[in-house]
């Protein structure tokens, strides 16, 4: 048997170094295209399935709020607080507009009526639930501390963002649709 | 490119069926080789050198125990805090095999993280090992996605949350951090989707690192194991076969570890979990405290001492991925700490402070506990920075000559 040689046959007059180069260059292209659209149903597939996507809304009953109270509602698996806030509570929040300094943001532009509070009941930090905190009148988050005011927005780190406000309508006085 | 000339071939499978076998698959070759008498191991290795495979044999015992128990769970949000109960109720030796896993994955990170430890005190990570030490990392990182995931499996308060806190981290990545996270879950939340792929990859990923740990055994074939004075071993009588001489200390060793995981099994399966994690998943109630497993701690400390998100994750993941930097950091020749005092010292504060984290971790984040993990956190890169400093300004010892003058 012979030798294998490690230099390729053909000698360097027989090779055009350009149009080699250029179908190198053309195929590995075509190559990661083809790569990246293969890609695509695989990485798509782990996005939220149609199903999920479809749970879009959820309508709750307000009168089931007493006033000065929050209940929590599952909105895409997703804890949403409304608090149903008191005059006390209306004030305290106003007065917050000059002392919530960490994410500045007026709480008449956090609420479409001033006695209903719409917020995520997820912590801007790392996605926990947030528990109420009398001491302050919002919450504070139990896994790092965070705390948030009556108007939900944040007055202590580690979280850097006020709690986020669901997309919501008032579909009649008694009636709020989330989503 | 190796000889085409042929070799003198058995042909008779009857005289010598070992033989004749080897000469056209030799695998019998290739273990000799790989952990037998062709591989010559340096004479004077101590008890720390029996942690490597006893990283392997406890990543075998996960592999095998984790299938029996696949047999049994079930990957749905409706059924899987049920299925581990009735693992632990129902299924004939059930509740052993699930113990096994279980604190199997806890004595895998104990036994890693002395193996790091090991190297980081003799300088394994240096010339002419770089790649074998960050192959290392790699399987250390990938080790910790998989323990993350299982974790999520029994779907008890703590997977939950901690799947949503984890998760929750890539949040923190501009501009698409929100639609990362989104994808990862498979929905707006952890739910049934994250459950059954964490499932999927949780399967998936052991047998990825048993590829990566022979990439890991393929490197330390290259330049041989390092050796407790750090000395450059070229002379052939500073040698030992693997086999017999290591195989035997790695059993006896291995003998010690199964004794140690035997009394944690049977009599303290759930000393190292969380109680609240035998509460079915609730995602509209965090529990009071929640914390990481007891292997994260360290991390999850550092994360939390750090009152901004972006830099506290940053801190976190940059606290392993400096790892990978670390032979470059570390510029001194010599590679042994018993010949260099300064960074001998600076070493054991660093493992000390490394213990400090973790119990940090495992405390609320209040008060003082937050004071002592931003000391803790600045130390432990403090030590990675003083590094290149140390190299310059430290006195070594005289090295000896060979192994046998140390």
């Amino acid at each position: 048997m012979a030798k294998p040689s490690s230099k390729p046959t053909a000698s360097a007059s027989d090779v055009d170094a350009d149009r080699r180069k250029f179908l190198v260059g053309t195929t590995a292209a075509v190559g990661a295209v083809g790569a990246a659209c293969c890609a695509v149903p695989f990485v798509g597939s782990m996005a939220p399935s149609r199903d999920v996507a479809a749970q879009a809304t959820v309508d709750i009953n307000l009168s089931e709020i007493p006033e000065g109270e929050a209940k929590t509602y599952l909105w895409q698996g997703k804890p949403v607080f409304v608090w149903h806030r008191n005059a006390a509570q209306i004030a305290a929040a106003k007065a917050g507009d000059t002392t919530s300094t960490m994410d500045p943001e007026p709480d008449a532009k956090r609420v479409q009526k001033p006695e209903w509070l719409v917020v995520l009941g997820i912590c801007t930090h790392l996605g926990c639930v947030p528990i109420r905190n009398d001491e302050v009148g919002g919450w504070r988050c139990p896994c790092h501390g965070s705390q948030f005011d009556v108007s939900g927005r944040v007055i202590h780190g580690p979280a850097g963002t006020n709690l986020h406000i669901p997309p919501y309508t008032f579909v009649d006085d008694n009636t709020l649709r989330i989503g | 490119m190796a000889s085409l000339k042929p070799k003198a071939v058995e042909q008779n499978i009857t005289r010598n069926p070992l033989k004749w076998f080897d000469d056209r698959l030799p695998l019998v070759s290739l273990i000799n080789n790989s952990v037998g008498r062709n591989f010559p191991a340096p004479k004077n290795l101590n008890y720390m050198w029996n942690f490597g495979s006893l990283a392997g044999i406890a990543l075998v015992i996960q592999i095998l125990t984790g299938l029996f128990l696949a047999m049994h769970y079930k990957a749905d949000v409706a059924l899987a805090f049920d299925s581990v109960q009735h693992i632990m109720r129902n299924v004939q030796w059930g509740w052993l095999i699930r113990n096994l896993h279980m604190v199997g994955a806890s004595f895998f990170f104990i036994v890693v993280y002395v193996h790091m430890a090991r190297g980081l005190y003799y300088g394994s990570y240096k010339s002419p090992r770089e790649v074998l030490w960050g192959i290392g990392v790699i399987i250390f990182l990938i080790m910790m996605a998989t323990a993350f995931m299982g974790y999520v499996l029994p779907w008890g308060q703590m997977s939950y949350w901690g799947a949503t806190v984890i998760t929750n981290l890539l949040s923190v990545i501009p501009f698409v951090g929100d639609e990362v996270v989104v994808w990862i879950w498979g929905g707006y939340s952890v739910g049934d989707p994250t459950l059954t792929r964490f499932y999927a990859l949780h399967f998936l990923l052991p047998f990825v690192i048993v590829g990566i740990v022979i990439l890991h055994i393929w490197a330390l074939h290259e330049h041989k194991s390092n050796n407790p004075t750090g000395l450059d071993l070229q002379d052939e009588k500073d040698f030992i076969p693997f086999h017999p001489y290591y195989t035997v200390k790695d059993i006896f060793g291995l003998g010690v570890y199964l004794i140690a995981f035997a009394l944690m099994v049977f009599y303290a399966p759930d000393y190292l979990g969380h109680t609240d994690n035998y509460i079915p998943a609730n995602p509209l109630v965090t529990p009071a405290h929640i914390v990481p497993e007891w292997y994260f701690l360290p991390f999850y400390a550092i994360l939390r001492a750090i009152p901004i998100k972006e830099l506290g994750v940053v801190a976190m993941f940059g606290s392993i991925l400096i790892l990978f930097v670390l032979p470059w950091l570390d510029s001194s020749r010599v590679r042994s700490a018993r010949y260099r005092p300064l960074y001998r010292s600076l070493y054991w504060v660093f493992l000390l402070n490394f213990l400090v984290l973790g119990w940090v971790g495992s405390k609320p984040p209040e008060g003082i506990y937050v004071l002592i993990a931003r000391f803790a956190t600045a130390y432990y890169f403090l030590f990675f920075a003083l590094l290149p400093v140390v190299a310059r300004v430290e006195k070594t010892r005289k090295l000896p000559k060979t192994i046998d003058e140390a």
